[in-house]
């Protein structure tokens, strides 16, 4: 069972559309021991840094979030959900993340438009990843700029070069949407899935 | 480097695509889940299906109809049409929508703009402007299907729905809309020039050589309906030609 975190700020349909069509159950959940030991863990997120930051704070899912992650248990983090295990961003300044990982998240430069909507190439930096070279669905705003130490992590030109994804053991962070990624992010749902 | 973005779209009512569309290797060409899957099979980047209900069970028959389509796509569908408040837009979203439209009701009510963004987020608003030419470089804003003209320049429109949290335009323009004649290419230029946001151009296009002129004069997506529905084309010729001709798509 794939436990999808409801922070019900996100619109996790086509996500749950996507386990639907790889034939595995999922439920929605905020339950703090859920979350922390849970085989598949999916941190989703779409709309505000600060919004999203408040309903783990609500739920109680910072310390099962960190310590399962920690602890190396299958986790996959989408877009916001990426940016949440960052120390923070600029789109709430006032707002802690997980800090999972001690980088922070920017804006967009001014050459671009934002949002980031559409198909971007993602490159991974490394051999071995969780994923190949593909083409994926971006929405977002805010990105990171510089990789995590001792992660591995794919690359992705816009306006300059921003880290489009970052992994490490069973965890997966990615700013895109696998979900909205045609059969190239179906492929990576269900490796991921099959990895852990 | 983002890909340019090729953006069937399907008018529903009442479950069925209601506009003419001709294809033989469908089983069903009115059903709108077969038809997006059908689209996405040949590359879409992106479906819109715009609501044209008349009664409020066409409406009710239309949610059903995105999560049948919601099923079937791996890539983001759009759904516009009739969205009057943040409750429309979240049935909408809960039925499996990633974006939803609006238009008429952002004109009457620009702060439904805010408050869409700020429950969804900038990049679930896409705002659509239906722009209608005066005079050279000026438009202005028609709504209700082009009934009622609005007293509105469309340029400073698309700015203001920039500055209240709109994440997308999806640009009309009245003038060429089933037209044939390509798109209007100093609209496109004008709202691009006005604001950051990516816009969607619409209406006129009958070939691949308006969408390329679209491209050059700004365009971050194409909206096509009849010149895929009439099947002279599919989404991937299209983009075939397209690559030709130097644009960036995802192939």
């Amino acid at each position: 069972m794939i436990q999808i975190i409801d922070t019900g700020v996100a619109n996790i349909r086509s996500l749950q559309a996507s386990f639907d069509r790889l034939g595995q159950p999922w439920k929605l959940t905020v339950d703090p021991e859920e979350i922390r030991s849970g085989i598949h863990v999916v941190l989703p997120g779409v709309g505000a840094f600060a919004a999203a930051a408040r309903k783990l704070d609500e739920f109680n899912l910072r310390e099962p979030l960190i310590q399962r992650i920690e602890a190396d248990r299958a986790t996959l983090c989408i877009c916001l959900g990426m940016q949440l295990l960052c120390a923070g961003s600029d789109e709430s300044p006032d707002t802690k993340g997980l800090a999972i990982i001690s980088q922070h998240v920017s804006r967009f430069g001014v050459d671009v438009q934002i949002p980031q909507l559409g198909w971007n190439e993602v490159t991974p930096q490394q051999p071995n990843g969780p994923f190949e070279l593909g083409l994926a669905y971006f929405a977002n705003s805010f990105r990171l700029v510089e990789p995590p130490d001792d992660w591995g992590f794919a690359e992705t030109e816009y306006g300059g070069v921003f880290i489009s994804s970052i992994w490490r053991g069973r965890i997966l962070a990615c700013q895109f949407h696998p979900e909205l990624s045609a059969a190239w992010g179906q492929t990576l749902l269900e490796d991921w899935i099959n990895m852990s | 480097m983002l890909k340019s973005r090729i953006i069937p779209c399907l008018d529903v009512n009442a479950g069925r695509v209601v506009k003419g569309v001709k294809f033989q290797n469908l089983r069903d060409a009115g059903d709108p889940v077969e038809l997006s899957d059908h689209y996405q099979q040949q590359g879409a980047d992106e479906i819109v299906l715009l609501d044209v209900s008349a009664t409020r069970e066409d409406r009710i028959a239309m949610l059903e109809t995105i999560e049948s389509v919601r099923k079937r796509l791996t890539i983001p569908l759009t759904v516009g049409g009739g969205v009057g408040s943040v409750e429309d837009a979240r049935r909408l979203l809960g039925a499996g929508a990633d974006k939803v439209s609006t238009n008429t009701a952002a004109v009457r009510d620009p702060e439904l703009i805010n408050r869409m963004s700020a429950n969804f987020g900038a990049q679930c608003t896409v705002i659509a402007i239906d722009a209608r030419r005066h005079e050279p470089g000026v438009w202005g804003v028609v709504t209700r299907s082009g009934t009622k003209a609005e007293p509105l320049n469309a340029i400073d429109w698309a700015a203001e729905t920039q500055a209240r949290g709109a994440g997308e335009i999806l640009l009309t323009s009245f003038d060429r809309d089933g037209t044939r004649s390509g798109y209007d290419l100093e609209l496109l230029v004008a709202v691009t020039q006005a604001t950051r946001l990516p816009v969607i151009a619409s209406g006129g296009a009958n070939s691949v050589d308006h969408m390329v002129e679209a491209f050059q004069h700004g365009a971050h997506a194409v909206l096509a309906a009849s010149i895929f529905h009439e099947g002279n084309y599919t989404v991937a010729q299209v983009k075939q030609e397209l690559a030709i001709r130097g644009i960036e798509v995802r192939q």
